[in-house]
């Protein structure tokens, strides 16, 4: 056991803020009060037992799984530089992660508003090389992304960041008074009863609160969808932000090519260039091929339990241009479709006349589609967001394999929305 | 027994059938001696919730239990009016004569018609001892609940308009276990200690076994255990945890076997797994497995 004086001058507690300063360099966030504890709690065990010390200092500085590994570093960098080399490396636990499975995320990103901790350079943007055309509104809601100019997309930006859409409320469990409810509130109704000899005059109720659904983004940016991907990542950042406005932290979004890329932070950012900016630098499959059945395997496996309690919409953007297996595909749809309160497929390719969803990855993911709507234009963005608006509280009775088969199987809440009936012509 | 240090916490532990590791141990240790509420979060299965009611019988005390789901709220966790006997006895006051208002309220709000909910009972010490609170799953509840608990845990005390405001002789021991299907806030996270209970490793896992089902056969045992290991390692939607390991060796000692075979596992296998895609997929890698399942020497 080390001796005493292995503490130069006895100035543990300075060592101790010392440490906490350490771990916030780390980028944790250790607060004052978190330090004292870790203080008070070195008073009542054998600091000098490394194990102990070790484990006294995390249980007390720690407040997440994530960040043991962190810890870890911080822990030998400062200790060790105080001349704790007497802590035997084998004596300290190790803090890895089960090395077969996939870091699950850190469960403090999900719907909560972080800090940005960079910016950096852009995705190159697709700049269609044309005159600056002077659009009508109308025309341009009609417009075909992949047909706008430069100009016509920012103004399409600018129109969207405009609009202030919420999705459809969900029942909570929770109750509010109301005039007239479902459940008698007996407290209220009781209290006001004393007032009259304990007759009860008046009955009064309370009804369920509601609050919006979680909504999960889950958009295709692979070479096949680059001509909406970008407008598409503008519309994820103008509905997360009008839904941040009304006071809801639900919006989660993940972008894929080959895999899954979780793009929730950056999107919580001020500006949509800086939040573009950074979702381009952390996809790094960006326009490569597409595999819609591995990434949706991602986020069933990793995401889907954190993501999609209480009833969430799931809005899934893609072409359907899939690289993978259909089996795998149609498997990770059946389970994302259980496990989510609807689930949409955005198709921009539905704006095409004439259009039909053949390929092998929609034929075998559409049976687990609830609805499969268009995004090529403003306008039907705007047709989402009212679909979104009046999303009918139940659940839509499943019946797989409904639109499997030779049929197109194209499945709508909304029969104006299916593909033949689009009416934009291309431009 | 309340233990003066870690190895007693440890060995105290172990004397009531819960193998664990030092860090719980400490953390354990830390939560009783500083009297802050201990945060437990891992994969279900792994021994959270049991730790509580070991910590209770080793303390000799009550264990309370709240168990969390959304809309927990105040008249489910902390105190309801049982109004139905409040209507009655006003009635039986009035019928003796009784007109005095002010005494008729203070009657019928008195601790008798005071339904006590979890929250309000472990402010209460029985015998001088404050009981062991156990606050299960809190990611199942939503966000008031968890700002209400907020304080709750920092003052020990809880206001009952009618009544006053009730408050603990003694803090009780609190442990908060969560799932993570949500973020619990930091603000709450702070007030706690923190441990993450990980899946066991072979022998840690075997030592559970052997203490929680002592009547398997040690070699049994060692396979079963080994099994499992291998397949946690399997892309399965939903892991097995250590409860799952001691149902499954419960169940093989119910059949009476004395080593895993294939045939035998494929049979059992719904026992470890609860989707069905998982024990499909681990139906067709179960020989592969066996044959991975190698029982470290020395055991």
């Amino acid at each position: 056991m080390p001796e005493p004086t292995t503490f130069p001058g006895g100035q543990l507690l300075s060592h101790v803020v010392g440490f906490a300063r350490e771990l916030r360099r780390e980028g944790m966030a250790v607060t004052p009060g978190q330090t004292t504890l870790f203080a008070q709690a070195l008073a009542e065990v054998p600091i000098f037992d490394p194990q102990i010390f070790y484990h006294t200092a995390r249980s007390t500085l720690v407040t997440r799984r994530e960040d043991y590994p962190k810890f870890e570093r911080a822990f030998w960098k400062f200790w060790q530089k105080l001349g704790l080399e007497r802590f035997p490396e084998e004596l300290l636990p190790p803090t890895p992660l089960p090395p077969n499975r996939a870091p699950k995320p850190r469960p403090g990103e999900v719907g909560r508003e972080e800090k940005p901790s960079s910016t950096g350079q852009g995705p190159p943007v697709h700049v269609v090389d044309r005159a600056l055309t002077y659009s009508e509104q109308e025309v341009l809601r009609q417009k075909r992304f992949d047909q706008m100019s430069e100009a016509e997309l920012e103004a399409a930006r600018r129109l969207l960041s405009g609009l202030d859409w919420r999705i459809s409320p969900r029942p909570t469990r929770r109750r509010k008074p109301a005039n007239s409810g479902d459940f008698p509130d007996l407290r209220k109704s009781f209290r006001r009863a004393l007032r009259h000899q304990g007759e009860l005059v008046h009955l009064f109720w309370r009804e369920r609160k509601t609050k919006p659904r979680p909504l999960v983004l889950i958009a295709d940016v692979s070479g096949s969808m680059e001509r909406y991907s970008r407008m598409l990542l503008h519309f994820l950042y103008a509905f997360a932000q009008a839904q941040t406005r009304q006071g809801a932290r639900t919006v989660e979004a993940f972008v894929f090519g080959t895999r899954l890329t979780r793009i929730t932070r950056s999107l919580k950012k001020r500006s949509v260039d800086a939040a573009l900016a950074e979702v381009g630098q952390t996809v790094k499959d960006w326009s490569g091929g597409t595999r819609i059945g591995s990434s949706l395997h991602q986020f069933n496996r990793t995401w889907a339990k954190r993501v999609l309690g209480r009833g969430a919409v799931v809005l899934l953007i893609s072409d359907g241009w899939d690289q993978g297996e259909p089996e795998l595909l149609a498997f990770e749809m059946e389970r994302l479709q259980k496990s989510c309160h609807r689930l949409i497929w955005l198709n921009p390719l539905l704006g095409i006349p004439g259009y039909q969803p053949l390929t092998r990855g929609l034929q075998a993911a559409l049976p687990f589609t609830d609805d499969f709507l268009p995004v090529h234009n403003l306008a039907s963005l705007e047709g989402l967001a009212r679909a979104l608006e009046s999303l009918p509280p139940r659940p839509v009775t499943r019946q797989p394999g409904m639109a499997g088969g030779s049929a197109p199987g194209v499945r709508s809440e909304n029969p104006r929305r299916t593909p033949a009936e689009t009416p934009e012509p291309p431009r | 027994m309340m233990p003066s240090t870690v190895e007693e916490t440890q060995k105290a532990l172990e004397a009531h059938h819960y193998i664990t590791e030092k860090g719980l141990a400490v953390s354990v240790f830390l939560a009783l001696k500083l009297g802050r509420p201990l945060l437990l979060e891992g994969e279900p299965g792994v021994g959270k919730t049991e730790i509580v009611k070991v910590l209770a019988d080793m303390l000799q005390t009550r264990l309370i239990r709240l168990q969390c789901y959304e809309g927990l709220d105040i008249n489910n966790a902390v105190y309801e009016w049982d109004y139905a006997r409040q209507m009655m006895q006003i009635r039986l006051l009035e019928a003796s004569g009784e007109h005095d208002r002010e005494k008729v309220r203070q009657e019928v709000f008195s601790s008798e018609f005071l339904l006590e909910r979890p929250l309000l009972q472990a402010l209460k010490s029985v015998n001088g001892k404050a009981p062991v609170l156990l606050i299960d799953e809190l990611d199942r509840a939503d966000e008031e609940f968890e700002a209400f608990l907020l304080e709750f845990l920092s003052d020990w005390q809880i206001t009952i308009p009618e009544v006053g405001t009730v408050k603990a002789e003694q803090p009780p021991v609190v442990v908060i276990t969560s799932n993570r299907t949500r973020e619990i806030h930091d603000a709450l996270k702070r007030r706690c200690l923190y441990f993450w209970i990980d899946y066991p490793d072979f022998h840690k896992e075997y030592r559970i076994v052997r203490e929680r089902v002592p009547s398997v056969p040690e070699k049994l045992a060692a396979q079963v255990v080994a099994f499992v290991q291998e397949l946690r390692k399997e892309d399965l939607y939903k892991a097995p945890g250590v409860a799952e390991t001691l149902d499954w060796a419960a169940s093989l000692l119910a059949l009476d076997a004395v080593r895993l075979e294939p045939t035998l596992v494929e049979e059992t296998l719904g026992v470890l797994l609860k989707y069905q895609d998982d024990v499909v997929r681990a139906k067709s890698a179960a020989q592969d497995l066996l044959a991975r399942a190698q029982v470290p020497s020395p055991l």
